[in-house]
């Protein structure tokens, strides 16, 4: 298939109809309004449900209410709005349903801004909502990328039963890049991926088996079964942790002198840097970690070469994945952070001023 | 021998955990009596909210979901909308509905959603230990109210039916009482024929239950339903406000 010169916000609309997406739930927001509207036209020509709820609160309780049926469903917000669906995520996580909502970085605290930012990473990777539960989390850094992490995100929620986030930013929302799209499922390959989670989702009992009874249900009151309960989901999320830890190593090699950790639209900017910095004889590298959650400490641990005299995190944040990269770095050398907020993006200029103080 | 009274097959055996003289068994055997009657057992879903009937789900003998506090409309509206070819009921009490969950019934009934809503109005918070509910009665004392429910400072009780009522999506709109053998009979036809139009896909259907709360209210059964038919039932009065079945719009 051709390429298409399309917005970050379309395209992960349209590639999660295209993985069997038949169920979207959303209220509007800026700057992710694209995507509401791309599925308000497009999920009606595939017999789909959109429906534009009251409230993110009403939305997230859709989604959890179509996931206890066993389809694939999602919903989509920026910063405030993703606030407003931590409850319902909470919810999700503890139920165990498969379910994908992306969130299209703003300015904040508050109502902060219209603009890009990273500033929800602590949100989406150490929790937001309430009790003790993961999300998985994937990053993009390209329009390609976001469209691609959108079938990705629904067959890691259908595989762990967990909800996906894809942690994008109003940068990869609002831009147009070239992409291409994986063929769409046909309506048999949906209607195989729902019959998969027959055996525990809200379905109709149509042997009239006695037994049927499935629960869609966070509630444990009794003490042992809740830790039983919340055991049983750490032991996939240590799976999770094993499994579906996903990075990119930009310029590795033994003679790197700055070893750079960056995410999303952040680490576009760093490797524009990176390659000014390559013309000059100046050796930096880039681990960029596609997936926050799992994080990728390892793979961060091992980059750090021979010559490597600190390790610079830049963010569009005043410092959030800076403390995973220092629980990765252990200590061996030192960790350095420059951000930028208010929705303001770095220039490759900047980072490369910055770069070069360190050599 | 002919059975005359027996467990509907709509109940799980699991035992209900309501307090003595608690009137939810008595909505939750309506309902699954009702559910069994039009043969729907087996397509039939429900959702449980939070309050005393949480555990809801474990008493429906078929596929349930539990829901945040309050958003049990918008959780039936995701069940519905991916399962039309099930029929989805949800189940809430007052402080669940008519406060933390107001936006939820509203907008649910707005949009007609094809569910069927039973919300059990007693007046107060019961799992929670007996707080002032947004039903609460004028100068009626809770934990949270110990001097009386003032209208002047926290408002007058909401009348969620009539409110509804003002909408024009919703397809049918009653309120009944459990406060004695005739009401509980005719409870019954209204919870059927909700079940009955649900089953139909009319549209979105909604019964309010006037009930009791024995603990929290302090009084023993039979004196807190005759407490309830003298205060709650002049504010709450029963009715019909709304069956485009029968022309009442």
């Amino acid at each position: 298939m051709a390429k298409i010169l399309m917005k970050g916000n379309e395209a992960v609309a349209e590639a999660a109809i295209r993985s069997g997406c038949r169920l979207y739930f959303a209220y509007p927001i800026t700057p992710q309004s694209e995507l509401i509207e791309y599925m308000a036209r497009m999920m009606p020509k595939v017999n789909g449900t959109f429906l534009q709820a009251e409230s993110e609160v009403s939305a997230i309780n859709m989604v959890y209410g179509a996931a206890g049926c066993g389809k694939r469903v999602m919903t989509s917000s920026s910063s405030p709005g993703i606030s407003l669906k931590m409850e319902g995520i909470s919810y999700i996580a503890g139920a165990q349903l498969p379910a994908v909502i992306v969130n299209v970085q703003r300015g904040g605290p508050g109502l902060g801004d219209i603009q890009p930012a990273q500033g929800d990473y602590f949100q989406a990777t150490k929790g937001g909502g309430h009790g003790d539960y993961r999300l998985i989390v994937m990053a993009p850094a390209s329009v390609q990328e976001f469209a691609d992490m959108a079938s990705e995100a629904f067959d890691l929620a259908d595989k762990y039963r967990n909800p996906v986030m894809i942690l994008a930013d109003g940068m990869l929302g609002q831009m147009m890049e070239p992409v291409e799209f994986k063929p769409a499922k046909t309506d048999e390959e949906i209607a195989d991926m729902w019959r998969q989670h027959d055996s525990w989702c809200i379905c109709p009992n149509e042997d009239g088996d006695k037994k049927h009874h499935h629960e869609i249900n966070s509630l444990e009151i009794d003490p042992q079964v809740l830790e039983k309960h919340v055991n049983n989901i750490y032991k996939k999320y240590a799976e999770i942790e094993k499994n579906e830890l996903h990075f990119e190593e930009y310029n590795l090699s033994d003679d790197n002198e700055i070893l750079c950790v960056a995410w999303g639209t952040a680490s576009r900017v760093v490797k524009s840097a990176i390659n000014e910095l390559t013309k000059t004889g100046k050796s930096v590298g880039l681990i960029r970690p596609i997936n926050v959650w799992p994080y990728p400490y390892e793979a961060i641990a091992k980059a750090i070469g021979p010559k490597v005299k600190k390790v610079y995190v830049f963010e569009l944040n005043t410092g959030q994945m800076l403390d995973d990269v220092k629980i990765a770095v252990k200590g061996k050398v030192p960790v350095d952070f420059w951000g930028k907020v208010g929705g303001i993006v770095f220039t490759p200029a900047e980072i490369k001023e910055k770069l070069e103080a360190c050599f | 021998m002919e059975k005359i009274a027996y467990r509907p097959e709509s109940l799980t055996k699991t035992p209900f955990t309501y307090c003595p003289g608690c009137l939810h068994g008595i909505a939750h055997r309506l309902i699954a009596e009702a559910i069994e009657e039009q043969g729907l057992t087996n397509k039939m879903t429900g959702v449980a909210p939070v309050g005393c009937s949480v555990f809801a789900y474990k008493f429906f003998n078929f596929d349930m979901a539990q829901a945040a506090h309050g958003r049990a409309p918008a959780v039936a509206t995701g069940m519905k909308r991916s399962r039309p070819d099930m029929h989805v009921f949800t189940y809430q009490g007052d402080g669940d509905l008519a406060a933390i969950g107001t936006a939820e019934i509203v907008h649910a009934a707005n949009r007609g959603e094809r569910i069927s809503v039973f919300f059990v109005n007693n007046a107060i918070y019961g799992m929670t230990g007996g707080q002032m509910a947004p039903t609460t009665l004028p100068e009626m004392k809770t934990t949270t109210s110990p001097y009386g429910r003032k209208t002047d400072d926290i408002g007058f009780p909401i009348r969620v039916s009539e409110l509804l009522a003002t909408l024009v999506a919703p397809y049918y709109i009653e309120r009944v009482s459990l406060l004695s053998p005739t009401d509980i009979i005719k409870a019954k036809k209204v919870v059927s024929k909700a079940i009955q139009y649900n089953k139909e896909g009319r549209g979105f259907t909604f019964v309010e239950l006037i009930s009791t709360c024995p603990t929290n209210w302090g009084l023993d059964p039979i004196k807190s339903r005759d407490w309830a038919k003298d205060n709650m039932l002049p504010f709450f009065k029963p009715g019909c406000f709304r069956d485009k079945g029968e022309g009442v719009e």
